[in-house]
């Protein structure tokens, strides 16, 4: 890696805790980051020549708020700034500045600058790429291209976020016990949407949304790091890296879906299946479940299983059961049905997901599901009729590919 | 003498490595160990999953108590370790010197001289 690559890698993971700080500092997004950005500038140039500095991220803080603080004056004043040297010059000034930064504050910095991005006021569409620019620190033009759409629209909707936070407000103060861990569920879901924006993405799109897989999991150690004993963050963590492991089995050379059961399990990323494991492990140990370890849970068994006739589908049916009783949804009855047809048939499915319908009128795995049941006990016409919805309700060409092969083989029947 | 070097490292900015950085600095680092394999100086080499995923237990009462992560608030953390056949400290200074060049940043390299060596298994 060359010191530029270096340096930057280093910039990248000082920014929530820089940026963060900054915030608690000046109580004003912009101003925070517009000083981190300066206090970049000048590594880029310091850290060559003089070697990176013991502790980058005070560094990086304290030269940000020197050089914010400093802009503040001059203008005040009028007075040009002091000479380069004398402002990024930290030598022996630095390790007591690592003990300034009071190490107790970090958690909730880096915890309040998630926490805002998840504004109740900002939907989703808006949070994601307002954490991806402000915690993550990706350009505009990166963000935009993993949601497919121009620079100049993503710019807009960042800036109408930053708007919106702006005329709320910011909470300063720190936390209590059980506002902190509401901050940390609203971040935890928020990370999860992150991730599943680039996971759901078809295969043409997904080289471009890939980013936000890796983000989305580089978040989520980021929260496990500050908070090291909360087992649903290790479960976060263990679920996003599971999932994540299987990326590059899950479409085809020509861009079409590969279905869990008929992918080449060699093609699973294990360093990313045994981290995963190993944090499941530990949030076990707590015996605090929650809606992610279970669902680390089941993406375990699914990893531990060498050949997919090999998948313990009846402790997946299980884990799905308690799932629905922690977080009753219709999405995950959904997905207990499919463990469901494993372990009893496809008619015991089907009666489980039938009373679905009128709330999952609108939702493409549905009638995916659906039809494919239907066919496996043989009611043709009524899967065509299943199929063909699920075509009109496809988020992607690859999921309406995927349907249309079962179409085209009951039509051969 | 056996030494053993453990490698201490900013597991924050190792972590924000893209996959083609640490693909690149693995393959430099394995340059490195080729050459100490074909002198036959090297054994075990291990790298570590990030501290999030360790677990630790405290000796000291009948029953230990087991936490989550060593919770030690330093900026570096023992990411992984080699154990190399060195003649002398030198020598050992000079192969750390060589993993340092091949992966620079901060951080820092303990060279340790092994007490008691048993290879136990050869896992692949």
């Amino acid at each position: 890696m060359s010191d530029t690559a270096w340096i930057d890698a280093a910039l990248t993971a000082a920014r929530p805790q820089a940026v963060g700080a900054l915030l608690r500092y000046f109580r004003n997004l912009d101003t925070a980051e517009e000083a981190f950005q300066e206090a970049c500038l000048r590594a880029l140039k310091n850290w060559p020549k003089n070697g990176p500095p013991r502790d980058p991220t005070a560094w990086l803080i304290f030269v940000a708020r020197n050089s914010a603080i400093d802009g503040v004056r001059r203008q005040a004043k009028q007075q040009p700034l002091p000479p380069e040297e004398h402002l990024s010059d930290l030598e022996d000034a630095e390790t007591a500045i690592a003990e300034k930064i009071d190490g107790s504050d970090y958690r909730d910095d880096i915890l309040r600058l998630l926490f805002i991005c998840c504004h109740p006021d900002l939907p989703a569409t808006q949070q994601i790429p307002l954490a991806l620019r402000i915690v993550s620190g990706l350009s505009v033009r990166q963000i935009a291209r993993a949601f497919l759409i121009s620079e100049s629209a993503m710019e807009q909707r960042i800036t109408r976020a930053k708007s919106r936070i702006g005329a709320g407000e910011v909470p300063f103060e720190a936390p209590d016990a059980i506002e902190r861990a509401e901050r940390l569920a609203a971040v935890a879901a928020m990370v999860y949407l992150i991730f599943n924006e680039g996971y759901s993405a078809g295969s043409g799109e997904s080289q471009a949304r890939l980013p936000l897989c890796e983000e989305a999991i580089r978040l989520a150690r980021l929260l496990l790091r500050i908070f090291p004993t909360e087992p649903e963050i290790m479960g976060l963590t263990a679920l996003l890296l599971l999932q994540n492991a299987r990326a590059g089995a899950r479409f085809d050379a020509d861009g079409s879906v590969i279905l869990l059961e008929n992918q080449d399990r060699g093609l699973w990323n294990r360093k990313m299946i045994n981290e995963g494991l190993a944090l499941l492990d530990k949030a076990m140990r707590h015996r605090r479940a929650g809606p992610y370890q279970i669902q680390a849970a089941i993406a375990a068994l699914h990893a531990r299983a060498v050949h997919a006739a090999d998948t313990d589908w009846a402790e997946i049916d299980l884990l799905y059961t308690a799932l629905e009783r922690l977080t009753p949804s219709p999405v995950i009855t959904l997905n207990r049905a499919v463990a469901v047809e494993k372990v009893r048939g496809p008619a015991e499915a089907l009666a489980l997901i039938e009373p679905l319908e009128d709330r999952l009128s609108g939702y493409f795995h549905f009638f995916g599901v659906k039809g494919g049941l239907l066919m496996k006990i043989g009611r043709t016409r009524e899967a065509r009729e299943a199929f063909n919805r699920a075509i009109a309700l496809a988020n992607t060409a690859a999921e309406a590919a995927h349907i249309r092969m079962h179409l085209d083989g009951l039509a051969r029947d | 003498m056996l030494y053993a070097i453990l490698c201490y490292n900013p597991e924050d900015v190792v972590g924000s490595w893209s996959k083609e950085e640490d693909d690149a600095v693995m393959e430099r680092l394995a340059v490195v160990q080729d050459k100490l394999r074909e002198q036959g100086r090297l054994g075990p080499v291990a790298r570590l999953l990030p501290t999030t995923a360790a677990t630790t237990l405290r000796k000291g009462r009948e029953d230990p108590i087991i936490i989550d992560g060593p919770f030690a608030e330093t900026k570096e953390q023992l990411l992984g370790f080699y154990v190399i056949d060195c003649a002398s400290l030198d020598e050992a200074i000079d192969t750390a010197r060589d993993l340092a060049r091949a992966n620079p940043g901060t951080g820092s390299y303990e060279i340790r001289p092994v007490a008691i060596f048993r290879p136990g298994s050869n896992f692949s």
